[in-house]
């Protein structure tokens, strides 16, 4: 298999993918886990402006 | 043992970012004072060679690069990671480690850069003693951060997490390969510090620019945005506008970064076919780059009141700002007709400062006024005030900035293709040169005023530690959960 050959099924992989990856982003099943993920920064009592000293 | 997170090597870094943003932006400003009066430095008599543009121009890319915005990325990174992951850095030793060995490649840096010890690579100047420092320390960060993640509280990994995640690993492959070089003491004679790329010709230039722009992509780009992922939902006090839209902007992002690196070498001895590679690349990545401007803006959507009474929320909203434009910019000018005018001009360099200034140093400040409060036991900033008018300062001199080198590049690269009837150049060189003082003047006003803008936030920072005191470790708070 000569270098085109590969570079062009490497590009194809790719593409798939990285449309598996949207397709994984935007399942439905997902959606809690991610609703959960984007709410970490918020998950602790406010670090309040003033970290508490130990 | 009550559980703490590590806020020492943070504010370590943090005021590190501040000191070594002022020494970087100050050079900035000498260098443009230098392409108005080119004399400038003579007067220094013997000090005048280390001085001189040509040695300080890589002090100046290596100080703002990786002592300011590196500084601040260790800063913001090793802060997000405990508090994404509720837990302890890794080991504090290796922090203390990470801290300290950076500051000595910095020194390292300023002390053999205006001395002429160089290896010529653009962004990847200093020489090979250095470069195995700086191997020895990233991957020490990398082990302290990614040895974070894996002992964190959290089920998730947080998106912040992620992006700091790639910069790290990226860099680290980006410097190692880039760096492969030959000391000259193997051939047997010269300076012991001397080494010479182990690639050749074409070989040399794309790697040095697969090196270059994916300097620009993922220490620049993605770590940053690592920064705006976790600052702008908390400042705005909401989570972020998708989080669905933050995974595809990572996974983008990081498919595409990689081969936009030719674009630096159109027209040159790049195979034609890498050069259309690299352009057709660099258009692609409007796609991701303003899906995560939008994804950061739209964050606010519902609250945009904040941002009149907000500073810190406007050095990070503007910031996001000038993202979006020079992520629009950039692609423009790898289309290769456009870039036929704007390559080896003066636009380039106005590209490169709406980015490092307007996206890469807004988003840090922004960052850096959140943090330090919290790092001193205080409730906020000594002085709010004081935020806007830096705010308002850095803002007009970007515009200033950017502006006037956008004349400046249109109207050279247009004076260096003219060409009379019988073929022959319209101008002389030195008439294109001539043609710029008027700009080089509005750039440096721009520059100067945004190296104000950094006394003035030194000022404020010193008001705020004086009125605090240092938070060493700070509890972790029992996690509320919803």
């Amino acid at each position: 298999m000569d270098a085109g050959t590969l570079s062009s099924i490497v590009t194809v992989v790719f593409f798939v993918l990285f449309i598996g990856i949207v397709w994984w982003a935007y399942h439905k099943n997902n959606r809690k886990k991610y609703e959960e993920a984007a709410n970490l920064p918020f998950e602790e009592e406010d670090d309040g402006a003033g970290g508490r000293r130990a | 043992m009550e559980a703490t997170y590590n806020y020492k090597v943070v504010r370590q870094f943090a005021i590190m970012t501040v000191v070594w943003g002022i020494v970087g932006m100050l050079v900035g400003v000498i260098l443009s004072a230098q392409l108005i009066w080119p004399t400038l430095t003579e007067a220094l008599g013997p000090l005048a060679p280390y001085l001189s543009y040509g040695r300080i121009r890589p002090l100046h890319t290596n100080a703002v690069i990786f002592a300011f915005g590196g500084c601040a990325l260790f800063a913001t990174s090793l802060y997000i990671v405990q508090r994404t992951c509720q837990t302890r850095l890794l080991s504090d030793g290796l922090a203390s480690f990470v801290f300290w060995g950076w500051q000595l490649i910095i020194l390292l840096a300023t002390i053999s850069l205006p001395l002429g010890v160089t290896s010529g690579k653009e962004y990847a100047e200093l020489e090979w003693p250095i470069d195995l420092l700086i191997t020895v320390v990233w991957v020490a960060y990398a082990v302290l951060f990614l040895g974070t993640i894996v002992k964190r509280k959290t089920k998730q990994i947080y998106v912040a997490n992620w992006f700091f995640a790639a910069y790290i690993i990226t860099i680290a492959i980006l410097h190692i390969v880039n760096s492969i070089e030959l000391p000259w003491i193997l051939g047997g004679a010269g300076a012991w510090w001397k080494s010479y790329s182990a690639y050749a010709g074409v070989h040399d230039a794309m790697v040095q620019w697969w090196y270059g722009h994916n300097a620009v992509g993922f220490f620049l780009t993605t770590a940053f945005l690592g920064m705006m992922y976790y600052f702008i939902p908390k400042q705005a006090g909401r989570p972020i506008f998708s989080y669905r839209l933050s995974i595809v902007h990572f996974w983008a992002l990081n498919f595409i970064y990689m081969w936009a690196g030719p674009h630096h070498l159109l027209y040159t001895a790049l195979p034609d076919w890498a050069q259309s590679l690299g352009m057709v690349f660099s258009l692609m990545l409007i796609a991701p780059s303003w899906g995560g401007m939008m994804n950061g803006i739209m964050t606010l959507s519902g609250a945009w009141h904040k941002l009149r009474t907000d500073p810190i929320l406007k050095f990070l909203i503007t910031a996001l700002s000038f993202y979006g434009m020079s992520t629009f910019e950039g692609p423009m000018m790898s289309v290769k007709t456009v870039n036929a005018l704007s390559h080896y001009t003066e636009w380039g360099i106005g590209h490169v400062h709406s980015g490092a200034l307007g996206w890469v140093a807004m988003i840090s400040i922004g960052s850096l006024y959140y943090l330090i409060p919290r790092l001193f036991g205080r409730e906020e900033m000594y002085s709010t005030r004081l935020i806007n008018v830096h705010f308002w300062w850095s803002t007009i001199g970007v515009v200033l900035y950017i502006a006037a080198l956008w004349i400046a590049g249109v109207a050279q690269g247009l004076m260096w293709r003219a060409t009379n009837a019988d073929g022959t150049l319209t101008y002389s060189f030195a008439q294109s040169v001539n043609a710029m003082y008027p700009f080089y003047t509005i750039r440096l006003v721009g520059g100067t005023m945004f190296f104000a803008g950094m006394l003035l936030m030194a000022y404020n920072v010193w008001k705020t530690v004086a009125a605090g005191k240092a938070v060493n470790d700070a509890r972790i708070p029992e996690a509320v959960h919803a």
